[in-house]
Order: structure tokens, then sequence, then C-alpha cells
């Protein structure tokens, strides 16, 4: 049987208008993804993969085509999407709890203080969290205590408390060294599949997510490639995506690196 | 001490002041948006001396200038209130204009003077009055905005990718920040509004792991700093307004200097 497909786009493109200027940052993407699936977004700096995110989110109308996700067009505050910024606005030395923080991805959008009872359900719900994405011991350390591998698990736990059909997660490996990236990127997979999540993932450095990926979304040049990674991620594919000589290349591990094009389309592994 | 109808008045206004201004400035802090609270008060400084020139109550020239200043930042959003440069050249511009109202008025120079550094001991039960019913606005304000305030303030994104609307968040806040101004300005002045609006609560921000705790300490310590002032400054001839701040300061050095104020912090008194 085939998979249900969850997100749906044709002819779709993305950018920003301010005043009567416009700037196209994508155009013409076509591409559906199905329940449970893990997509990697990947392309260089600026080439629109957070602008795709914002798309979902409801944050950012299309320009032209139409993007839909459960089959409606993407609103805010949808609860069947949890999300993880890239960058998150609250301060270094902010003492407050990784519990609370977790906690107001569940209710922070509601009125008012909350009922005790209630209230106390919430910390209930999001320490839960906190231990499937196994940072129980790290509930009530400061936020600015915490390491960025640590932070990106108390987000990750945020994103999951409302159990959300899909995760955005944008480059939640950006802070992370080496082998806390393959641990992060495992402690996703397993997660999303256990709780039957589809994954759509932007990230820097393809090859820690080459072992979760199912397919991949490579963004560039105002273009939108999408498919299964060895059917993207080759130098005829990214070739024709840049519109200039393009090379992937692997190594005996299977680690992948782009090559040529502009700086800024590389998938190095810094080792 | 309270036999006098000034000192009854002052620890009236006082402490409704200190708590509207304990629970404001601590999502103040939390947002980073200190600066711009500053400038907003001496925006208020500028509409209360245009009030005096024309002689009407300052306080409400200092509403109608807050509330416009406040309105007009909350438009532009957080990235322009977190704009320094930007904000304190409108800042330095609205004192000068401030200075020149005052220059053009031809009264006694205390009403200036009060503006500044404010006047705690000279409130009338009228002027007590208007401090109530706006306090009581702005904390029911705050009770109805309490989490999608504390969630914008601490992780703007993610509230609004879970339909917070964070552009309207921002201008009533900065409306409340204003409300708050005026009527802070009474007590300790546009010149010392941080020692109320701000240092309690970047005191209970460094003690506090939970928004509710780091509410009820910031208010805690403004309230208390305020009632010593007043006590204090009953016995000794020296200003209100210095003995507070001078208050809140020593706390703050003391907590800044505390080897470990993040071991200190609340949260081993949660542990599960």
């Amino acid at each position: 049987m085939e998979k249900q497909n969850i997100i749906t786009a044709k002819n779709l493109s993305a950018g920003y208008s301010s005043g009567k200027s416009q700037k196209i940052v994508f155009e013409n993407a076509n591409f559906s993804i199905a329940k449970g699936e893990f997509v990697g977004i990947l392309g260089p700096n600026g080439a629109g993969k957070t602008t795709l995110l914002k798309l979902l989110l409801g944050l950012l109308e299309p320009i032209s085509g139409e993007i839909n996700i459960f089959n409606e067009c993407p609103r805010c505050g949808n609860i069947k999407i949890g999300y993880v910024p890239q960058h998150h606005s609250f301060d270094s030395e902010l003492m407050i709890e990784a519990l609370e923080i977790v906690r107001l991805g569940l209710s922070g959008n509601k009125l008012g203080f909350g009922m005790p009872s209630k209230n106390r359900k919430e910390r209930e719900e999001a320490f839960k969290m906190l231990k499937i994405v196994g940072a129980e011991e790290l509930a009530h350390r400061p936020l600015s205590t915490l390491s960025g591998g640590e932070l990106q698990r108390i987000f990750l736990a945020q994103a999951l408390i409302g159990n959300p059909d899909i995760l955005l997660l944008d480059e939640p490996l950006a802070s992370l060294d080496i082998r806390r990236e393959s641990e992060f990127v495992k402690l996703i997979k397993e997660t999303a599949m256990a709780r039957n999540i589809t994954v759509l993932l932007i990230a820097h450095n393809i090859n820690p997510l080459l072992s979760a990926l199912s397919r991949v979304i490579y963004v560039a040049n105002g273009c939108v490639a999408v498919g299964n990674p060895g059917d993207v991620l080759n130098s005829e594919s990214l070739t024709k995506l840049y519109g200039s000589p393009v090379e992937v290349l692997r190594d005996s591990y299977g680690r992948i690196a782009v090559i040529g094009a502009e700086e800024g389309a590389h998938h190095h592994e810094h080792e | 001490m309270f036999q006098y109808d000034f000192m009854v008045h002052a620890f009236q206004a006082g402490t409704i002041v200190a708590i509207v201004a304990g629970i404001v400035g601590y999502f103040v802090v939390l947002r980073r948006s200190s600066f711009a609270a500053h400038a907003l008060s001496h925006v208020g400084f500028t509409g209360a001396a245009g009030a005096v020139l024309i002689g009407i109550n300052p306080i409400f020239g200092l509403l109608a200038f807050t509330m416009s200043g406040g309105l007009l930042m909350g438009i532009l959003g957080r990235k322009a209130v977190n704009r320094d440069i930007q904000i304190g050249t409108v800042l330095a511009f609205m004192l000068g204009l401030g200075v020149l109202f005052i220059s053009l008025y031809t009264g006694y120079a205390t009403e200036a003077y009060s503006l500044l550094f404010g006047e705690i001991l000279g409130i009338a039960s009228s002027d007590v009055l208007i401090t109530l019913i706006s306090g009581v606005i702005i904390l029911v304000a705050l009770a109805i905005l309490y989490r999608p305030l504390l969630f914008t303030s601490l992780d703007e994104d993610v509230a609004e990718a879970k339909g917070v609307s964070v552009f309207w968040i921002g201008i009533i806040f900065m409306l409340l920040i204003a409300a708050a101004t005026s009527i802070a300005v009474q007590v300790v002045g546009v010149l010392l509004i941080f020692s109320l609006m701000v240092t309690p609560a970047a005191i209970a921000e460094r003690l506090a792991s939970k928004p509710a705790q780091g509410i009820a300490i910031s208010v805690l310590i403004a309230v208390l700093a305020t009632w010593l002032g007043l006590f204090i400054s009953f016995y000794l001839p020296y200003p209100v307004s210095f003995f507070i701040t001078a208050i809140v300061f020593l706390i703050y050095i003391f907590i800044r200097l505390m080897p470990s104020t993040r071991n200190f912090s609340f949260q081993a008194h949660y542990q599960k």
C-alpha cells in the first residue's frame, strides 16, 4: 500500500517582498513527503532552506503555486507540528530551568496563568518528554549551564511535547561536535520511528544524516531537487541544479563531499 | 511616621509602583528591553515637562508621550527595540526637548527636579488613586497575557510558530511598559527608573529557576527597597530615590559577587 502523503508542494515559488520589490528565493518546486519519512533539507547558505520551513509553519505565504500540509494550507499554531528554530532568543545567562522551557511548548500560547492542577500535569508531561530524549537529569538545570548538545535535547523535547506528527528542525546539528551530531541524529531517528513522526531536518553537513535519511530536498540556485539521497547527491544531478559543474565525491566510509559551484555548497566531513 | 498623610500616600503609591515595576521589569529583563524602557521614561519626561508648561497635571503628559513612544516601538518590533544606537539617539533628542520645555516654564524648578528624580513625598491622594487604577489595569493585562508574553520573551520564534502573535504581544507589552514607567516616575523619577523596573528583576533573574519565582523575588525586592527607602528617608534629610536605588544596587552587587549564584538558584528545592 502506498504511504499517505502529508506534505505536498505544487509549482511552489517562495520569496520575500518589501514594498514593490520582490525577492524570489526558489521557484517551481514540486514534491510530496509521506508519513514517517526522514527528510534532509540541504543546500548552501541563503538558498531557501529556512524559507521552506517558514512556508510549512504558515509564517510565510507562497508567491505562487501551493503547499499543503495534512491536505490544508499551512497555518500558524498547528499543533501537529513540532518546531526547533535555528536560533533562540533567550539570554545566555538565563537561569530558568529546562523543564519550564519544555512546558512552554505545551501551553505557552494559551492566555492566563493556568490552573495549578493543570500546571502540575504539564510539568509531569514535560518531564516525560525530557525522559524520552534522555535528558531527565537536565530537567531542573538552568539553561545557561547546558552545553550545545544538552540544549538541543531540551528543544527537541519542547518540539515533541504536543505529540506532533511532523518535526521541523532548523540546523539542530550546528552547535554539535562530530560525535554528538551522530548521537543526536540517532536520537531523532529513533524517537521519530517510535512515534511515527515525519522529520524535516535542515543540515549543512549531510554525512551525520546519511544513515537516517529516507529522502533529500536540495535547495540551490533558486531550484529545488527532491529524491533519494543517491539520486540527488551525485555530480550529474547537482550540476544540473546549480547550472555549473559540481562534483560529488565519496570516500571509503561512504561520506560525501560536494566540490565546485559556489563556496558554501559544501558538505564536508571536518575531521 | 504614619500620622502624616504624605507618608501614608508615599507608602501607598510606592507599594503599588513597586509591585507593578517588579512584575513588568521581570519581562523587560527577560526580553532584554531595558534600554527601551529607560528611553521611554525619557520620552515621558518630555511629555511631563510639556504638560507642566501648558499647566496640566504632568502625569497626563507622561502617559501621552510614553504610550505614543511605546506604541511606536511596539510597531517597529522587538528587533527595533534592541537597537541601542537608534533608541539612544531618539532618547537624547527627547531629553533635550524636555530641557527646552523646562526652560520655557516660568514656575518653580522643583517641578523639573521631581520629574527627573521623583517626588514620592509630595504625592496627593488623587495621585494615589490614579496610580492604583493604572496599576490594576496593568496587572490585569499582564495576568491575561502571562503565558504568551513569557513564551515570546523566552523563545520568540517557537512562540510565533505555535500561533502566538508576536507582533501584538510586542505592542501591548510596550504599552504596559509605558504605563508602568509613567506611574513609576512619581516615585523614582525618569533618571532612576532602572532602580525599580530593572535592578530588582535582574537580581530575580539570577536567582529564580521558574518565572513565577522570578516575578515574586522581583516584586519582593522592589517593595522592600521602596519601604526601606521611605523609612530611612523619614529620619534622614536625603532623597528617598537615593535610598531606593542604593538598596537595590547593593543587593545586585551582593548577588553578582556571590561565587555560585547558579548553584544557589532555587532549582535545588524542586528536585523530583
